[in-house]
């Protein structure tokens, strides 16, 4: 693999305006047939250098230096006729979300037919289109059948929608394709069958990939190489095994410890901060301010890349060759000590039989469980499978639902607005998105204050006291008392949200997907901030996620939900070690592991060859 | 550690300062819209009307009711602007005949947004049953144009100037009511409102603390709309009679009153006719300001990074993630 496709030198990416750098000293390059994942949480450049490939730059952005040197020619300089020669015949684009890239009133089959046309004058030579079209669409594995072909997008499922995206992407043979998080959005099934194609394709084609994600499981299983990004530069760089299992970077030894793993239970470790935006960057390394090794000579000058273990494998760090050495690999994690303890008492919360129905449509279906004092319980599904309205049935907010609920003893109304306050306060909801669940016009310390003066009556001090320690025990300062939520990150929002719940001495906290909108290692910090006020406070929850992998981390029980029934349910080591149900051990199958370095690649299959 | 350093720490964790102005929002978007290029204009050109209307009166040649020289007298020393159709000093009922009609049209504005704006926010919270009354009323008032409704109120129960004021009010309302309940639906869906909800907060507190403090912006532009139209619409009543009565001055009336006389002496219907379309081009102009500025378009002379940290923030939140 050594057929180098692409290379990117010295590129630079500024806001058009300011000429702030987005991105800087990027170089890379890419082979044939080789996956290079970007790996990176929001805002750090990630998308910026995949656009660049294409010769794009998002409004407000200009590419200020450097080449993209495709097979002899720059991409970066390429005239508007170039570019629209080049992208789709030479270089393809996956996006993210494929339901908002395929156009909504136009059939499939038509615009699959029009990525093929759109090149037949540059010399895109398919004698027979549809029988490219039948071939591509075999290999993402779909049936070029009329019923496909004839549908509009809406009809599709997402994860068909994605492999459309991908069939169009595929169907001009292009040199290099590049993957915007075509995974992030999909179910854990749908992206495994997404990923196996991708990998089949770039090897049975010998496309070069450049696969932008947020996920390192998923790089994990599917990039040969990896480029790690923070704040706008690649601070690690090597092949995925070399980086994964001795990072060099304080930066991705953090990610690492922050990832959730299926496999093995152990403690999440976050990273405080969050990383400088453009503009704000510090003079020296961008990581220094988060970085526990940091010393002096960090913050005076930006680091170079520097080669630790031979010239494949570099990092972005003046003490990356000590750091390698003290830094902990996958392997070592799974050997890391066990920190999940046990508890049971009374039962806090009992559900039985509980049906629930959107206007006609019955959506679960004899749901029963229990959620034991101080301990918690997670239910896990995939989206579809009642675990939103399941929540929303329990806090009161949808009351069409049936069956038996008791809270501490007491059984409970449909509705909030028919429960005693006594259950409203003692039950409290956390919700999915921290960026809609906190009102923008008021400080957090209004925002905290709000619930604690409805089920209190305290006097002001009093309520400033609570408002502070309460803030204090979400491992936030007094000092965000005045701060409004848009001058929070996620992270920090999140812990807002918690303090509001927590405010008012609850006893249960149901949690809805409540790090899906965070990065991992914000998601990782949030994690460990509930298990331990769930051992301090003597808490139960209700952790409702879709990540499967995070669950080890917290729960001590797990209901597998599927289809608005319970499919699986008992101790946490139980489930995910020996499942029993058919759709939990496919599940199971499918989440992306890090531990997926040790197996080997997957393998074309010979069906995928021309 | 170096001061650069600190600084850059303490700046890392995004943008921090400013909470004082935060605080009131909407002080904030007024502040940077008059410092806008488009506000300036507009504050310009309505704050000369203004101050022709609030000073007006203290420098005022002679009394507005006085009569000075003859009908429609063309320009002269003494009479600055001329004379109007009863030989009064148009330039002396100009800079009387504004202050009034200033007054009323802010009191028929404020008194048409609020209660507008209640009724709008009162339907997209509630829904069901209240939606669709507040609605239907709203739909029926709004099937009148407003000038006719006006007309109908004060032709009903006479000139008075409170019901002039009530009139104007009513015929805002149902308009204000459409566009704030269009605004606040999207709103009465956050989960800051479904947090309060499930916690069992009464409506009231909910519409004041959570809903309200988020409508401030499209209250404000709505607010400055309103007032253009209730100048146009009380000038208008008056130029047909019923609005203010004469003899006291106001420039809707002195466009009636003076018509007639518009070959003599122009200037008597030329100059309040100009006053009244710079109040309302200069209070637009401002309004489309604070409108701009509230969603990033324009932003203060000067002030490059304000739009150039929004785009950042924005292209990094919707794409990068």
């Amino acid at each position: 693999m050594s057929d180098v496709r692409v290379s990117i030198d010295d590129l630079r990416v500024v806001l058009a305006k300011s000429d702030v750098d987005v991105v800087d000293e990027i170089s890379l390059t890419v082979s044939a047939g080789e996956v290079v994942g970007l790996v990176g949480e929001s805002g750090s450049g990630k998308t910026t250098v995949a656009l660049a490939l294409l010769g794009h730059a998002r409004r407000g952005l200009a590419v200020a230096d450097g080449t993209v040197d495709l097979e002899g020619s720059d991409v970066l300089q390429m005239s508007a006729a170039e570019l629209q020669h080049l992208r789709g015949r030479r270089v393809a684009y996956v996006p993210q979300d494929p339901s908002s890239a395929l156009n909504p009133s136009l059939k499939v089959g038509y615009q699959l037919r029009e990525a093929l046309k759109a090149h037949e004058n540059d010399g895109l030579e398919v004698p027979d289109i549809a029988e490219r079209m039948e071939q591509v669409l075999g290999e993402v594995h779909l049936a070029a059948s009329k019923e496909i072909l004839d549908s509009y997008p809406h009809q599709l499922s997402g994860g068909q929608q994605q492999r459309i995206a991908l069939a169009m992407a595929f169907s001009c043979r292009p040199e290099l394709i590049v993957l915007d998080e075509p995974t992030t959005g999909l179910d854990v099934a749908t992206q495994r069958h997404v990923l196996d194609t991708v990998r089949g394709l770039c090897s049975s084609y010998g496309v070069a990939a450049v696969y932008v994600t947020h996920d390192l499981a998923v790089i994990a299983e599917i990039a040969d190489r990896v480029a790690v990004m923070y704040a706008g530069r690649i601070i690690e760089l090597g092949s995925t095994v070399a980086v994964f299992e001795s990072p060099a970077h304080p930066y991705t030894d953090g990610l690492l410890k922050a990832i959730p793993s299926p496999e093995i239970s152990h403690c999440l470790v976050g990273m405080e901060g969050t990383p400088p935006s453009p503009g704000r960057r510090p003079p020296g390394c961008a990581f220094e301010p988060r970085c526990p090794h940091a010393i002096a000579a960090c913050a005076e000058a930006p680091p170079k890349m520097v080669p630790v273990n031979g010239a494949d494998h570099a990092a972005r760090c003046i003490r990356a060759r000590e750091i390698i050495r003290t830094s902990m690999g996958v392997d070592e994690l799974a050997r890391s000590a066990e920190c999940q303890e046990r508890a049971s008492g009374e039962p806090m919360m009992v559900v039985e039989g509980l049906d629930g129905f959107y206007a006609d449509k019955q959506i679960l279906f004899d749901v029963g469980f229990s959620v034991p004092e101080t301990s918690c319980v997670a239910v896990v599904g995939e989206s579809g499978s009642g675990k939103t309205t399941l929540a929303r049935c329990l806090t009161g907010m949808h009351g069409h639902w049936t069956g038996e609920v008791s809270f501490a003893g007491r059984s409970i109304k449909q509705l909030a607005r028919d429960r005693d306050l006594e259950v409203l306060r003692a039950m409290q909801y956390i919700f999915q998105n921290p960026y809609t669940s906190l009102n923008p016009r008021k400080t957090v310390g209004q925002l905290v204050e709000q619930p604690l003066a409805h089920f209190f009556k305290l006097s002001a001090r009093e309520r400033t006291d609570r408002v502070v320690a309460t803030l204090e025990a979400a491992a936030l300062s007094g000092d965000f008392l005045d701060r409004y939520p848009d001058q929070l990150s996620g992270g920090e929002r999140q812990r807002v949200a918690i303090a509001r719940a927590l405010v008012v001495e609850p006893k249960l906290l149901v949690c809805d997907e409540v790090t899906s909108a965070l990065d991992v290692s914000v998601q990782a910090a949030v994690v460990e901030l509930l298990r331990r006020l769930q051992r301090e406070r003597g808490l139960s929850l209700l952790f409702i996620t879709h990540n499967l992998a995070l669950v080890r981390s917290i729960a001590q029980e797990v209901i597998v939900l599927h289809e608005g029934r319970v499919v699986e349910r008992g101790p946490t080591d139980t489930v995910l070690s020996h499942p029993v149900d058919d759709y939990t051990i496919r599940l199971l199958e499918d989440v992306p592991k890090l531990t997926a370095l040790t197996a080997s690649p997957v393998a074309p299959s010979p069906a995928l060859l021309p | 550690m170096s001061s650069a350093i600190k600084q850059a720490r303490r700046s890392n964790g995004g943008a921090r300062p400013q909470a004082k102005l935060r605080r009131h929002e909407w002080l904030a978007v007024l502040r940077a819209a008059a410092r806008s290029r488009r506000g300036m204009i507009g504050l310009g050109i309505a704050g000369f009307v203004v101050g022709v209307a609030v000073i007006g009166p203290f420098v005022a040649p002679y009394p507005a009711t006085e009569f000075v020289t003859s009908a429609f007298a063309p320009p002269s020393k003494d009479a600055w602007l001329g004379g109007d159709i009863l030989g009064r000093d148009v330039l002396s009922r100009t800079l009387e005949g504004g202050w009034l009609l200033l007054i009323i049209s802010a009191a028929a504005t404020a008194l048409g947004v609020a209660f507008g704006a209640l009724a709008g926010i009162t339907a997209a919270y509630y829904k069901g049953w209240r939606d669709g009354l507040i609605m239907r009323v709203v739909d029926i008032i709004l099937a009148f144009p407003a000038i006719v409704f006006a007309l109908l109120l004060v032709s009903v129960a006479g000139p008075k100037l409170w019901l002039v004021v009530v009139a104007v009010a009513a015929t805002h309302a149902p308009q204000v009511a459409r566009v704030m309940r269009a605004a606040a639906l999207d709103i009465c869906e956050k989960d800051f409102v479904k947090a309060s909800e499930i916690i069992r907060m009464p409506p009231r507190k909910i519409i004041r603390r959570d809903i309200l403090p988020n409508l401030v912006t499209p209250l404000m532009v709505e607010t400055g709309l309103r007032m253009t139209w209730s100048i146009v619409i009380i000038a208008g009543l008056s130029f047909i009679g019923f609005g203010l009565q004469p003899p006291a001055p106001n420039w809707g009336l002195m466009l009636n009153e003076n018509r007639i006389g518009l070959v003599s002496n122009p200037w008597s219907v030329v100059v309040p006719a100009l006053l009244i379309a710079l109040l309302t081009v200069g209070l637009n102009t401002f309004t489309d300001a604070v409108a701009r500025v509230s969603i990033g378009v324009e932003r203060p002379v000067g002030e490059e990074p304000f739009l150039e940290e929004r785009l950042i923030g924005r292209t990094l939140d919707s794409a990068d993630v």
